[in-house]
């Protein structure tokens, strides 16, 4: 499932941004040559790539299993990617996030954004994955030897979105 | 018709991915229809869709309050989200 669109940043020019929600993985190289735009104008990408963990003291850890909302998935981080694009002078973002069962150190989730300059694309990419993480109707559930558990929310992730609430752009 | 979808915890604990409803006036909010949801299985569902932390949708948007539900809106019940 793939949403593409075009938004103006905060520079005023066009932003081609897409957003997958797949089972399958991902390449990081090909996802980085589709941020660039052919126009030579970025000075910088900024990316994030998450993986399945293993914490310390969770050796029964098995895999986990990632359930999406089909169609509000892609929607709200479009929107998030939106809401960056009007902060930052963006020129083109791309969000992959997994669904479905992954293993431990598989990848999950890849955030890309492009700009002129690295102070933006820094900022950009970290907001995206901090609202993304706060707000994207996505759930993990965690099968080890001792059976099954949903994911539990963090209060420390909602709190990392809401800090961009009062920042400035800098 | 209202279209009801559950995910996550809340769809397991249900034992129920969706559901739909005729809709009428005493449907014509999302805490009626909470209200509706909750007396079903006589009451078995109160206890999931009562958890204070329940975030509830209204055509893939999330609603803070109560809100007016139409026919044919596609309404949405699922524990604090855990991606990324």
């Amino acid at each position: 499932m793939t949403s593409s669109n075009a938004t103006h940043s905060a520079s005023g020019e066009v932003v081609r941004c897409q957003v997958d929600i797949q089972e399958s993985d991902f390449d990081i190289a090909s996802l980085q040559a589709w941020l660039l735009s052919g126009s030579a104008g970025e000075g910088a990408i900024a990316t994030f790539t998450g993986y399945v963990r293993v914490d310390k003291g969770s050796a029964n850890f098995q895999c986990m299993e990632l359930e999406h909302y089909p169609g509000m998935t892609q929607d709200s981080i479009g929107a998030i990617v939106n809401k960056a694009a009007e902060r930052w002078p963006i020129i083109t973002a791309r969000v992959v996030h997994r669904v479905g069962r992954l293993y431990p150190g598989d990848q999950i989730v890849w955030v890309g954004v492009s700009s002129a300059h690295r102070g933006a694309a820094f900022s950009a990419c970290e907001y995206i994955m901090d609202y993304l993480k706060a707000e994207a109707p996505l759930w993990k559930k965690e099968y080890s030897a001792e059976g099954e558990c949903w994911v539990d929310a963090k209060e420390s992730d909602s709190k990392r979105a809401d800090r961009w609430a009062g920042d400035s752009t800098d | 018709m209202l279209h009801i979808v559950f995910f996550a915890r809340v769809k397991e604990q249900l034992g129920c991915a969706k559901l739909e409803l005729e809709w009428d006036e005493t449907l014509a909010s999302i805490d009626a229809l909470q209200e509706q949801l909750c007396a079903r299985e006589n009451g078995a569902w109160r206890e999931v869709l009562s958890e204070d932390n329940i975030i509830r949708a209204v055509n893939q948007a999330v609603v803070a309050g109560d809100a007016v539900l139409c026919d044919g809106d596609e309404i949405a019940f699922f524990p604090p989200v855990t991606g990324g």
